[in-house]
């Protein structure tokens, strides 16, 4: 789509002869190289640093969070209260969905887009370079806080990731005030993270890199960043006003005072459904990239993207309410939400059947970024269909509080946000070190990992429908067995990721064979048009894009 | 050629402040949390001291990285393009502060057209207020609330009116001094920006003042969801002032000190800006808060 230089596709792995190609736009003053020691780490603002550190504190939060859900199925395996108290557990799914949310599947993507904007639009480094290094500093802090707080006396948050008051309020333990600013520590740095990744690609682009030449990548971070700048600033005043509620007598959310609990409801879920299209936009945009490469094709309608992008993130304003819809809403608001969510799965099928029509007829190769990649479409795919079931009211009063809930959000979440996660790892690592990654450790990583999340999430489907609750310790027996199903595809699921640790660091610790720069036959764009390893400096004066 | 053209974009190599920041928020964000709970549970406890050492240590960061910030900009190593990068990162961090309130101007609207009247019967409600809050009676401002709590209402009249005049003087006054360094009338920029401080001030003694009176006549924080609303909306709306305050009186030594030029002056427009936006946020808040 972009050449800097005439390139010769010709993707023989062993070689570096495209490196001479993008030799001009790399700065010779090789003075300052990356610098050494920990104050490299600390006082960097270098943004492939921060992509790194980012990456690495997502990774780290994402065993963690994992861990903790390894409890959960531990616990759940059989019926009846078998290893932790039911308050721990509370604590357990809490702590997980919160760590999963905001110190995972965002920090990666925030991780991604440090690295590879900058890369994909021509630009020395991210607009703001010091405030890239607090965004990302301060986000350990947060999760030391939040951590923490479960040691603390009455044990840490156990109101759901939702915080709904008066769970978070009137009968939640003292901690909830270190929760309260743990989260506004996250906020603070999304917020940040968003507003540098918005002037970098307004104002960095490279010449001649105009809009609708971006790759898809870029416009859907650009688009993100609009969300979550509109957004984690509502979800800070929510838990503002938990706190007041709780320690200093306000009540937003308590009737005697003429408050409400719904009106918590209302604000949670205005930031929290633009949340969940903060956390698969940036997904959208990978995918975006690998199909079209190993497909050998250009994406099939480019600008049909953007605007379904663009579509979505303004539909995402309109349709919290279908979390509400058993929580007591007038019938017309009910009515109103459920076509308003109805509607999003329009520009989401334009983008699954782009996704398809680019790999309709191509020269299709199955590298590891590619099968998860294409693992994602269909996966996903079977989470937007049970959130179309979700999203109608009367079958919703059904599902609502149900395992069938927990299915959705896991097929979108899992094999959607973190599989493409993990496609966009495998497609630059070897970009960001220079050496092609174990295979065989991807191959088991991958196959391992499909299978078991399907034992892991697929039956939840069933059990939901059969009208088990969700984040109850306990539950009726005839669920028995399939939770033991569940509970089995789960410690297999954690398991796997332990594949994925081992080829990292193999990866980090630069062993394997050498790559060029275009490391993918089939890949086009800036980011493959500079040598691999990508040198600590790049674009230091701009590409001309034609 | 584009490359002729092209200034090199200035990126620091390192910086101690950004991660001495990040200490100074843990610092406050535990101190704050603990001295919450100690203050609220009647408990022993450093949260106090903890939130005073991560304030002081924010304030040296502050001071430190905008050290960094000016002598950078005074020795030119910025280009026009840096000097949208900062332009555009503060309009967009406005645009989150426009959010931030927004939330609570939810809220306040949220109270008053739904949640009060249902509470009083309204809509297919009859039956809340029948059982669960027989004496209640929806009006606003919510001046007994459903749980029997009493409170008085503030006027617009007086005081309120009288800040709303000051920040829109204050608008102006700044206005001017943004057009007067421009044109590089210099002294006339100190005399604009020391009026706007001064009204600032001024705006902030009012205020505090109103707060006083309003906890006199059992106007307070926890007197039911409008005394909530009128706390939270005028508190943050207040805190921002503060900070605005703080940025003018900077600018305004800086002007002293002969920095910005009729072209280049960031941090001056940053400080109008949010200066203006503030402003804006007041007269929301004296239409929907104090008069309506
Ligand atoms: C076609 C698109 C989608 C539709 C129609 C849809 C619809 C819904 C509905 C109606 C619910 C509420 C169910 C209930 O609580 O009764 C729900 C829950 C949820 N959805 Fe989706 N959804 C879609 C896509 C997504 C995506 C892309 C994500 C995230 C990447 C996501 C994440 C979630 C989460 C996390 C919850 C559960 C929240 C909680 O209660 O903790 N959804 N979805
Ligand atoms: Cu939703």
């Amino acid at each position: 789509m972009v050449s800097t230089t005439d390139t010769t596709h010709s993707g023989d792995h062993d070689a570096d002869t495209q490196d001479h190609v993008a030799s001009d736009h790399i700065d010779d003053h090789h003075h300052h190289e990356a610098p050494y020691g920990i104050s490299r780490w600390l006082l960097t603002t270098n943004h492939k640093d921060i992509g790194t550190l980012y990456l690495w504190f997502a990774f780290i939060m994402f065993l963690v969070g994992g861990a903790m859900a390894m409890v959960i199925r531990a616990e759940l395996f059989q019926p009846g209260l078998q290893i932790v108290e039911p308050n721990f557990f509370n604590q357990m799914t809490t702590v997980h969905g919160l760590i999963m949310v905001f110190g995972a599947v965002m920090p990666a993507f925030t991780g991604l887009a440090n690295w590879m904007i900058p890369l994909m639009i021509g630009a020395p480094d991210m607009a703001l370079p010091r405030m890239n290094n607090w965004s990302f500093w301060i986000l350990p802090f947060a999760f030391l806080i939040l951590l923490s707080s479960l040691f603390m006396e009455g044990g840490g948050p156990a109101f759901g990731w939702t915080f709904y008051a008066p769970l978070s309020t009137t009968y939640s333990s003292d901690s909830t005030a270190l929760f309260v600013f743990s989260v506004h520590i996250m906020g603070i740095s999304s917020i940040m993270g968003a507003i540098n990744v918005i002037v970098t690609i307004f104002n960095m682009r490279a010449p001649g890199m105009t809009y609708m030449k971006m790759p898809l990548f870029v416009w859907t971070w650009l688009i993100t960043a609009f969300l979550l700048i509109a957004v984690m600033p509502v979800l800070a005043a929510a838990v503002t006003m938990v706190l007041t509620d709780k320690f200093f007598g306000t009540s937003f959310f308590d009737a005697a005072g003429g408050g409400d609990p719904v009106l918590f409801q209302h604000i949670f879920w205005f930031f929290g459904h633009p949340e969940v299209y903060i956390m698969i936009l940036p997904a959208f945009g990978i995918i975006s990239q690998i199909v079209p490469t190993f497909s050998r094709k250009k994406l099939f309608g480019y600008a049909s993207m953007v605007y379904a992008t663009g579509a979505i993130a303004l539909l995402s304003f309109i349709v919290w309410g279908h979390h509400m819809f058993t929580t007591g809403m007038p019938v017309e608001y009910e009515i109103f939400f459920m076509f308003a969510t109805m509607l999003v799965s329009v520009p989401t099928g334009v983008k699954v059947f782009n996704w398809v029509a680019t790999m309709w007829r191509g020269s299709i190769s199955f590298e590891i970024p590619m099968m998860f990649a294409i693992a994602f479409i269909v996966l996903f795919t079977i989470g937007g269909l049970s959130g179309l079931m979700l999203a109608i009211v009367p079958a919703d009063f059904q599902y609502h509080d149900t395992y069938f809930v927990v299915a959705h959000f896991h097929y979108v979440l899992v094999t959607g946000a973190i599989f493409s996660i993990m496609a966009a790892v495998y497609y630059w690592l070897p970009k960001w070190t220079g050496k092609m990654f174990d295979i065989t450790l991807a191959k088991w990583h991958f196959w391992c990992s499909l299978v078991s999340v399907n034992v892991l999430f697929f039956p939840m489907h069933f059990v939901g429908l059969a009208g088990m609750p969700r984040r109850i310790p306990d539950y009726a027996l005839q669920f028995a067995d399939f939770n033991k199903w569940i509970s089995v595809g789960g410690f297999a699921f954690g398991l796997s990721q332990l594949i994925f640790l081992a080829l990292i660091i193999k990866a980090c610790r630069h062993q394997g064979e050498s790559v060029s720069s275009q490391v993918w036959d089939g890949a086009e764009g800036l980011e493959w048009e500079i040598p691999s390893p990508a040198p600590y400096h790049t674009f230091e004066t701009p590409p001309i894009v034609r | 050629m584009a490359e002729e053209e092209y200034q090199k974009y200035y990126v620091p190599a390192q910086s101690v402040w950004p991660i001495v920041g990040a200490v100074a928020l843990f610092l406050i964000a535990v101190g704050a949390g603990n001295f919450i709970i100690e203050s609220t549970r009647d408990k022993d406890g450093y949260g106090a001291y903890t939130l005073i050492a991560g304030l002081g240590l924010l304030l040296v960061m502050i001071v430190g990285w905008f050290k960094n910030q000016i002598d950078e900009s005074m020795s030119g190593l910025y280009s026009a393009q840096l000097g949208r990068s900062y332009r555009q990162g503060m309009a967009w961090f406005i645009f989150s502060e426009v959010m931030f309130f927004a939330a609570f101007f939810g809220a306040l609207f949220y109270a008053r057209t739904i949640s009060v009247p249902w509470l009083g019967g309204a809509s297919n409600n009859a039956m809340t207020n029948e059982v669960l809050w027989p004496t209640f009676e929806a009006v606003w401002p919510l001046l007994t609330t459903p749980g029997g709590d009493t409170s008085t209402q503030m006027g617009w009249f007086g005081l309120p009116l009288a800040n709303t005049i000051i920040l829109l003087i204050s608008s102006v006054t700044l206005h001017y001094a943004h057009t007067s360094l421009e044109t590089d009338k210099r002294n006339s920029v100190k005399i604009c920006l020391g009026l706007t401080i001064l009204l600032g001030v001024i705006f902030l003694g009012l205020q505090g003042y109103e707060y006083i009176h309003a906890y006199d006549i059992g106007l307070t924080l926890d007197s039911g969801v409008y005394g909530n609303t009128f706390f939270l909306l005028t508190g943050f709306h207040g805190l921002h002032v503060t900070l605005g305050t703080v940025i003018l009186m900077v600018l305004f030594f800086r002007v002293v000190w002969g920095h910005f030029t009729p072209k280049e002056h960031f941090a001056f427009q940053a400080g109008a800006w949010y200066w203006h936006f503030v402003d804006v946020v007041w007269v929301m808040l004296f239409f929907f808060v104090y008069i309506l």
